[in-house]
């Protein structure tokens, strides 16, 4: 469904419909950055950055972004941005949140609250970043991290993580004679970080672009740690339209695939833009050239677990009430 | 005024460090140096140190969060040893390249396998060849002199790299020594605070850490190397300005009975003490014999290993370190590559000595040097030799 | 600390290779990618401001009567703002 049909069927009140006038201006992710065409990733981060706003440091996991952003001797940064190596973000973070406090405390930098923000796509989060990611969770620094999730390793080429989801053709997990794609789960990461007790977890995509932005904000006024995992749609990757970046976020979160939720202290709660019904799944795979070989009986599964997960989900929604 | 004490080096470390006043302090325990960051949490516990202690989940994260803290304009210090380093290992090599001038005490100890918690320099040769500054202390008034020399080095406007102080675990970190203490009135005179090239402040946004396509890798690597090998005139400088301030003197290379020796020997860290009392006997022998400690490991001081083994008809070179399937230990390969474009240098032999805390004392020394007197006509039959190995 | 655009020799490359000149990345023009560009048809546009939102370069901009254009030299022609706008005020034309 695009922005069209729901104005059509009433769903975009005015207030919304006008809410990209209210959105800050500035942009801190300048353009001339090297992402391909129709990157959800990219505007998932322009987005982010918007909301976080100038007061921010960025810590980035190597990964797409930090490849197309920052070819020296440019970058495409209007923030304090760092990037060190691909597993350590959150604990390069760690350091750059406990420096700007000792600074500060020290008198050595100005008295003025900066909030550190560290990013990564999923390889970099969910698998090779998830013991750092742990430990400065776990470890409670004031800090954002944000998984810009796009469903494998899209920077070296299409490759299988952690949090690709059931069935989607990869270059390390095809489909052929012998084998069907992906055939594990997608990690529940969110849930992973619920686990560690911070203050804050949400999910997210760039495709719902005032919630997104609500929560970052939100994130961002909490003093410890939170956690963003937000769902990116990479047309390259996913083998779908650059134009139909938007809509594949839709029907990912429409068809319970990617649900939008909130966990404060504990306290799950659905987001505004989750539909009372969730849309058949195959509306939202057969769109998309990565779930092109699978057959109805694996359709069917596909669908029985996401319906599962689902309901798992609303468990902890009704008794956060 | 300097105090004197006795303590345990790795403690002493840990006293030396926090009179420089780090902002950040990230570690991850390792047996042998442990003591040196469970020392310094004490310290931030006592309210001595006003620093931010990282109780990281592993190496790898203690070195990012140093670089995370440097980033940002701290003064960053660590300690690791072994299975720690190489743990780091992916780090260490790009903190370099961002000129983050990180000071990390190495308590020396073999890698595993089979697991050997004991010394050796297997851990840092490994780490030999990735940009940071390298400095080996022999004894507890070194490792306390030189972990406060590091940040200086370190975070000089024409260095801006980082730099490791190497000790013998066990051997030194675990070893009670009278040392001089400097106060802190004299570090807050001999060190000036950090002021980083870039820092991550949002009045001045910069990027740390961008990509390197192909037209500008070599040209960044040439950079660095510059910088590196250039570094050497700072440690030269502040080693001179510590020898004018607290009177003790510090050189790439410290001679021993060198001026007239025949045969030279060749050690780092802890050894050299031993191997002096070696020096000391085969001088009552009447065998002209010295000893070079080097203390310098990175930048390697070429010029000066020239000029110190100018007589010398012999050196023997000591390793701490394997080099499987190569020619010979590490400080053997690097002086064999000094000296032989030199058209007068002496017959080298190495030994690989001390492997995973095997012990090496002063007869085994003197073995050694007169084996390799008798060297001087012919040259070895060997690259090197593992010395003392059952057959 | 000084910086020459494009630095030749390795004297001119920043210590530590850090990029002091903060959005830079606009001295490239990823315009030259583009197959499709997008076309506005003021007289459909409701101003509200959706394909500015959803663009990943940020490369559309509010003119003074609150009309929106996307600057070529960054519009890489993916197409988003045409699908995204529902009055249909945006039309992707091929390249010539």
């Amino acid at each position: 469904m695009n922005t069209a049909k729901q104005y059509r069927s009433g769903l975009v009140e005015n207030f919304d419909l006008y809410a990209p006038k209210l959105v800050d201006k500035e942009e801190y992710f300048a353009a001339g950055h090297r992402a391909c065409q129709g990157c959800g990733e990219a505007l998932a981060i322009r987005l982010m950055c918007k909301a976080l706003g100038r007061d921010t440091v960025i810590v980035n996991a190597t990964g797409c972004m930090e490849v197309i952003s920052t070819m020296y001797p440019t970058t495409a940064w209007k923030l304090p941005w760092m990037h060190v190596a691909f597993p350590n973000a959150a604990a390069v973070a760690s350091g750059v949140e406990a420096g700007l406090k000792v600074l500060r405390r020290k008198g050595k930098i100005k008295d003025r609250y900066v909030k550190t923000v560290g990013i990564g796509g999923d390889g970099g989060t969910v698998d090779i970043g998830l013991q750092a990611l742990s430990g400065a969770m776990e470890r409670g620094h004031d800090m954002l991290y944000v998984c810009f999730d796009n469903e494998a390793y899209m920077n070296t080429g299409i490759q299988r993580s952690g949090a690709t989801p059931f069935g989607a053709s990869t270059t390390t997990a095809p489909p052929g004679k012998a084998s069907r794609g992906n055939r594990t789960w997608k990690k529940n990461m969110p849930e992973m970080m619920v686990a560690h007790n911070i203050p804050y977890v949400a999910t997210a995509c760039h495709s719902y672009p005032i919630d997104f932005m609500n929560k970052v904000k939100k994130a961002r006024s909490i003093k410890g740690p939170s956690y963003i995992h937000c769902l990116s749609v990479c047309p390259t990757g996913w083998r779908c339209d650059s134009k139909s970046c938007i809509k594949m976020g839709r029907l990912a979160v429409e068809t319970g695939a990617f649900p939008l939720y909130e966990v404060e202290n504990g306290k799950y709660r659905l987001s505004a833009d989750m539909p009372e019904t969730l849309r058949p799944l195959e509306d939202y795979i057969k769109l998309q050239g990565r779930f092109r070989h699978l057959t109805p009986d694996e359709i069917g599964y596909f669908q029985e677990r996401v319906k599962l997960e689902y309901k798992k989900l609303m468990t902890k929604v009704k008794s956060s009430r | 005024m300097s105090k004197r004490i006795g303590m345990e080096i790795a403690l002493a470390a840990a006293e030396a460090a926090a009179l420089c006043r780090p902002d950040v302090i990230a570690a991850y325990p390792i047996t042998p140096n442990t003591h040196v960051p469970e020392h310094l949490s004490e310290i931030v516990a006592e309210g001595r140190l006003d620093a931010e202690f990282i109780t990281v989940e592993s190496e790898h994260s203690a070195m990012s969060a140093c670089a995370g803290a440097s980033g940002a304009g701290a003064r960053a210090f660590t300690a690791t040893s072994s299975q720690g380093l190489l743990y780091m290992a992916e780090i260490l090599a790009i903190i370099s390249s961002m000129r983050l001038p990180v000071v990390m005490i190495i308590g020396n100890r073999a890698l595993s396998g089979p697991l050997s918690i004991w010394n050796d320099h297997s851990d840092i040769m490994s780490q030999r060849d990735i940009g940071w500054i390298s400095l080996f202390a022999a004894n507890g008034q070194e490792t306390v002199d030189m972990t406060i020399q590091a940040f200086k080095i370190a975070e000089h406007p024409d260095v801006m790299l980082p730099t490791n102080v190497n000790l013998d675990g066990f051997q030194l970190t675990h070893v009670v020594e009278p040392m001089l203490m400097p106060d802190q009135e004299e570090v807050d005179r001999f060190l000036p605070p950090f002021k980083p090239f870039a820092a991550l402040n949002p009045d001045d946004p910069v990027t740390l850490g961008a990509l390197g396509l192909p037209d500008i890798y070599t040209e960044a690597c040439k950079s660095r190397e510059e910088v590196l090998l250039n570094s050497k005139k700072v440690i030269l400088e502040v080693w001179k300005e510590w020898e004018e301030q607290f009177g003790r003197k510090y050189e790439p290379i410290e001679p021993y009975e060198a001026e007239d020796a025949e045969v030279l020997m060749l050690t780092m860290g802890s050894m050299g003490e031993t191997a002096e009392m070696a020096i000391d006997e085969l001088r009552k022998e009447g065998m002209k014999a010295g000893l070079l400690k080097l203390k310098l490991w990175r930048p390697f001081p070429f010029e000066e290993l020239k000029e110190a083994v100018k007589g010398a008809k012999v050196l023997v070179v000591t390793d701490r370190c394997l080099s499987y399937g190569g020619a010979g230990g590490p400080v053997a390969l690097e002086v064999r590559s000094a000296l032989y474009e030199e058209k007068k240098r002496p017959v080298i032999l190495n030994y690989i000595i001390g492997l995973g805390g095997r012990d090496v004392m002063v007869d085994h020394f003197m073995e050694m040097i007169r084996t390799a007197a008798k060297a001087d006509a012919e040259r070895p039959e060997k690259a090197y030799e593992i010395y003392g190995v059952r057959e | 600390m000084a910086e020459k655009k494009w630095p030749e020799t390795w004297q001119e490359v920043n210590p530590g290779c850090i990029v002091f000149r903060p959005g830079s990345s606009r001295d490239y023009h990823t315009g030259t990618w583009r197959a499709e560009r997008p076309i506005w048809d003021n007289s459909k546009c409701i101003k509200c401001g959706i394909c500015y939102l959803f663009c990943p370069e940020g490369c559309i901009s509010e003119d003074e009567e609150g009309y929106f254009a996307a600057d070529l030299n960054y519009c890489k022609g993916c197409g988003i703002c045409a699908h995204e706008c529902w009055p249909g005020a945006i039309k992707m034309v091929g390249e010539e």
